[in-house]
């Protein structure tokens, strides 16, 4: 039998023996930053086409989520940091070829942004709120009339921030597993269904659920089909591109990845769902909270499962 | 300029002199190394073949450590060498990821450190400490722009590999194989 046998004589903390440089910071990371772009999305979206008034959950309640997302997520990436001193110096340049440095700006812009769109909304917790000085008083007037302006700003920015997350792998050729442009449109569309389970939670009517519940439904299937395109392409490609599928086709990440993500983050939901919209009971949360588990668990094992698909030894 | 190593695979005997030298030359923390020897043994039994390399940075012409940078710290200078900025590094690990030799590692104090090619040795005309050291001199540097230079004349005599060239980072040390 013909063998191989490499033995190396670096030992480097967390790169050897596998590359475990990333750990749950940055999936928490993307996971918070994927479902702020959902809700923002949703609550842009809604406002644009004039449906603000009855769909409160959406354009009202739910974007409270999404400053504490991102404030929470954007703290998670700092945690990731090494040398947090120089943090400042994501913010003296931008590199365009640089994912993380344009999604750093990105986040730079949308983060405010969530912060007055909940601001603009205050008066649903306290329904007194008084904003004492004249200034403030004036930038929210100034708000509302722009709000369609804002809104369109806002809606192109959660696009860019949903692909974002997704790009920041893919962009990294030298892990086979997360070297794949689909990647981009997968992370954004599972971005968009764990904000609209998120606006499903918050909403008090049953009518906005519905609607969300079918919008749900639409998403898991657009990422199934994304799921079962990717696979198709990796095995479709080079060696190193099939030993990464096959980290989840028989390799160490198979159970996790299938029971985790595809049955009870995705097709679980997406059953329950339909049957919702045929008309059954069945509490709403339970979906939403099943698309919300199977969205954090689908980073942590991509984030995971990248970082050991290589191309050496 | 570019400059480029080559390893001598036929003449290593894999005595990790070559990696001593780089730790104590560029301070490396003890329980990190910058360059390390692999040996690979190939072959079904009896007839085994090894192959030993003192691996390191390539140095690549299409480096994707330096493009996923998000600070510009990671940056290449004259001859084609691929340096780490120190106080502009923010450790977040991009790097390393993107690096498909893994030839990077955090440094305990924050920033991501890797061969330097020496860098400040280089620049005063000497070869970097590996090379220096190595017993049996199976370590060639020099500017592959120039046809007489030890790392041009051996590449031209000699048949020689990269690693994963497939990649497509362009890498530059060349072993001979
Ligand atoms: S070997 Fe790795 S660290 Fe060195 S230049 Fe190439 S990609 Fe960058
Ligand atoms: S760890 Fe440092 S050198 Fe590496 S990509 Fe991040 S900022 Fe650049």
């Amino acid at each position: 039998m013909r063998e191989e046998l490499i033995i190396s004589g670096r030992m480097n903390p967390n790169i050897d023996p596998v590359l475990h440089i990333w750990h749950w910071q940055i999936p928490l990371y993307l996971f918070l930053g994927g479902l702020a772009a959902g809700v923002l999305f949703f609550a842009a979206l809604y406002t644009i086409l004039g449906r603000g008034k009855e769909l409160k959950g959406a354009v009202q309640y739910a974007p409270f989520v999404a400053p504490v997302a991102l404030v929470l997520g954007l703290f998670a990436l700092f945690l990731d940091l090494k040398h947090q001193l120089y943090f400042w110096r994501l913010y003296t340049t931008i590199k365009l070829q640089s994912p993380m440095s344009w999604g750093a700006w990105t986040l730079l812009a949308i983060t405010p942004l969530s912060f007055i769109w909940a601001a603009l909304n205050i008066r649903i917790i306290f329904p007194n709120w008084d904003w004492r000085f004249r200034w403030l008083k004036d930038f929210e007037a100034f708000c509302r009339k722009h709000i369609i302006k804002i809104s369109w700003v806002i809606l192109v920015l959660s696009v860019i921030l949903g692909i974002y997350t997704g790009i920041l792998f893919s962009a990294f050729n030298a892990r086979p597993l997360w070297n794949t442009s689909i990647l981009g449109p997968l992370f954004l569309t599972s971005g968009l269904s764990t904000g609209a389970a998120v606006i499903i939670l918050f909403s008090k009517s049953h009518k906005e659920r519905l609607l969300f519940s079918r919008i749900d439904l639409v998403l898991i299937i657009v990422e199934i089909f994304f799921i079962v395109h990717m696979f198709m392409g990796f095995l479709a490609s080079t060696q190193v591109q099939i030993d990464a599928a096959s980290l989840f086709l028989g390799g160490p990440f198979t159970a996790q990845f299938w029971i985790f993500v595809v049955f009870l983050g995705l097709l679980l939901p997406a059953v329950l769902e339909a049957l919702e919209l045929a008309k059954f009971k069945i509490p709403a949360v339970i979906p939403a909270t099943l698309v919300l588990f199977g969205g954090i668990m689908f980073r942590f094992i991509i984030a995971n499962a990248g970082q050991v698909s290589r191309w050496l030894y | 300029m570019r400059y480029a190593m080559a390893v001598d695979t036929k003449k290593c005997v894999g005595c990790s002199d070559c990696v001593v030298a780089c730790q104590a030359e560029n301070n490396v923390p003890h329980g990190y190394a910058r360059e390390w020897v692999v040996e690979l043994v190939e072959g079904s039994y009896p007839n085994l073949e090894m192959e030993l390399r003192s691996e390191r940075c390539n140095h690549c012409d299409n480096a994707p450590c330096v493009r996923c940078c998000p600070t510009g710290a990671s940056h290449i200078v004259e001859g084609g060498i691929v340096l780490v900025e120190h106080n502009k590094c923010i450790g977040c690990g991009a790097c390393i990821t993107s690096c498909p030799y893994d030839a990077r590692y955090s440094h305990p104090e924050g920033y991501v450190d890797k061969c330097t090619f020496c860098e400040h040795l280089v620049k005063e005309g000497e070869d970097p400490a590996c090379v220096a050291v190595c017993p049996t001199k199976c370590l060639y540097f020099g500017d592959l722009d120039d046809p007489r230079s030890e790392v041009s004349k051996v590449i031209k005599n000699r048949k020689y590999k990269t690693l994963i060239p497939e990649a497509g980072t362009d890498p530059q040390i060349f072993f001979l194989t």
